[in-house]
Order: structure tokens, then sequence, then C-alpha cells
């Protein structure tokens, strides 16, 4: 179950449309370390955590990726709002508007579509941690790489807030991790699987 | 609207905004902490500041979630009739 808050979680009010810059922060809607994928993988790892502050840390965090991709949703709108034919075509935007016109649709900087096989489900607590540590970590290279190349502050003020974002999870995630290690057999974490094999009576 | 009721509004509408920062971090840092009781009061102190600055908001512009709808003007579903958050709504 979840609902609606009407309001961004940072603000974005954009007053100069660009369509080569919405082309490169769109990787961060539907690219392979955006944030579509980012909630998918957390809300979808949950199911079968067997430990509760695991799966809270799971549930809260995949909910603020979901404001997360409106945020980038909105850059990305706001960027390409506006935009005058001669723009779409010197821009290189001509590509994804055959498709699209300026309508939001999820993929990769370089065209690719977003699918499933972005993030990883994998079933077992360790390697689904370590998944998502490296996720926020390949998010916030991203970000730092969109800094590099937009210099528009209007732009930039989100995107500093969404970066920022992935470093606080990146340590929420490791302090699961942690929790997770505390319950296994600290001579071999890897003995046993909790989120598939039996205790031993 | 006047200018002096937009400027309210907007800041009413910040307000809520880092309020509600406060409560997503120590959220998610609670997950992971769950014994820290000094979290449990900062953070249950932020709940309250953002239901009655919710509830405001919702009877003076119209509600930012269905559940402060009821404080509202019955005469316009304003939920569907102001700007959206992509528009610069707020």
């Amino acid at each position: 179950m979840w609902s609606y808050e009407k309001r961004l979680q940072f603000p974005v009010n954009i007053k100069e449309p660009n369509a080569k810059i919405a082309q490169v922060i769109m990787s961060q809607y539907g690219g392979p370390d955006g944030e579509l994928g980012a909630s998918m993988r957390y809300i979808s790892q949950r199911y079968s955590m067997p430990y509760n502050e695991v799966a809270a840390i799971l549930t809260d965090i995949g909910t603020e990726e979901l404001a997360h991709l409106e945020m980038v949703s909105t850059i990305v709108h706001q960027l390409t709002k506006n935009l005058s034919m001669e723009e779409i075509e010197e821009s290189g935007f001509a590509n994804y508007y055959v498709d699209h016109t300026v309508g939001i649709w999820p993929m990769a900087a370089g065209g690719i579509p977003f699918n499933s096989c972005e993030f990883q489900s994998k079933g077992d607590a360790i390697t689904d941690l370590f998944e998502d540590m490296a996720a926020e970590q390949k998010a916030r290279t991203t970000y730092d790489n969109i800094l590099r190349l937009v210099h528009d502050s209007d732009v930039c003020e989100p995107i500093r807030f969404l970066r920022a974002r992935e470093i606080v999870h990146f340590q929420r995630f490791g302090e699961a991790l942690r929790i997770v290690q505390d319950k296994l057999d600290s001579k071999n974490f890897y003995a046993f699987n909790p989120e598939f094999d039996r205790c031993k009576s | 609207m006047t200018n002096s009721n937009n400027s309210e509004q907007r800041r009413l509408f910040h307000d809520i905004g880092v309020i509600d920062f406060v409560i997503v971090e120590m959220n998610e840092y609670l997950d992971t902490h769950p014994t820290d009781k000094e979290a449990i009061e900062y953070l249950s102190h932020y709940v309250r500041m953002k239901n009655q600055a919710m509830r405001e908001y919702a009877v003076k512009y119209g509600p930012l979630r269905i559940s402060d709808a009821d404080g509202c003007n019955q005469d316009e579903w304003k939920w569907a009739t102001q700007p959206w958050p992509w528009e610069g709504g707020c």
C-alpha cells in the first residue's frame, strides 16, 4: 500500500529549457543506475528478507526512490518544455522526439530502454545488500558526472540533493549488512543463506 | 490570490518540505537503530509538526494528501484542479 503527497521531495524550478542536458539526466530515470531501477530493486528484495529491520530499510529507501524518480522526471520535463523545432533538431533530441514527443519514458542516455536487468533481486541477504551498496555508489558517480556536464544552478541544486541521498543510503545499507552479518556464523557468513536455508534442529 | 497570500502559501509549502526531510532521514536512521529512544522522540516531534502544517495547508490552499481532504472547502476538488508538482506547483 502506498499513498501520494502532491509535492516534490526537493523543489525543481527550471527556467531555461535545454534538450542536450535533458538527454543526459534522463539516464537517472531509466538508465542502468537510475532511480526507477533503484526503487524496484529495494521493493522487490523485501519479500524474502527474513530480518524485519532490513525489510524496513528496503521499504523506506525504496519509497524515497519513488520520490527521486519523480524529481528526475520533473527535471527532464522542465528541460524539454517549450522547445522549438529548431532546438529539437540542433540538440540531437530528434531521435527521442520521434518516438515520445516530449513525454517521459525510461531509458538510458545512450538510448537503451529500461529493463529489469538493470537491477538484481538474488534472494540472498548478503548478496543483495552488497548490490544495494554498489548501486548507491554507481548512482553517486552518475550524479557526479552529471554535475561536471551541467552549469545551470536550477538543475544542479536538485541534482546535488539527489547525490547526497545516495551517500546516506549507502551508509544505511552498510548498517543493514552489519545487522545481517551479526545474525550469521562469524566464522563463515556464507555457510547459510538466511533467505532460503532452514535452521538445523 | 494576492501576493502576500501567495508568499505565505510558499513559506508553508517550503516548511512542509523541510519538516518532511527530517522525518525521512530519521525514519531511515531508526530502521537500522530501532532502540535509539532519543531519535524516536525526535521523529515523533516532527511527525506532529508535519501533521499540523499539512492540516493548515489543506484548509487554506487545498490538500497535499488525501488524508487531509476532510478539512477542505467542499465547493471544489482542489486535488484535481490545482497544479501538479512537476509544473512547479504549490
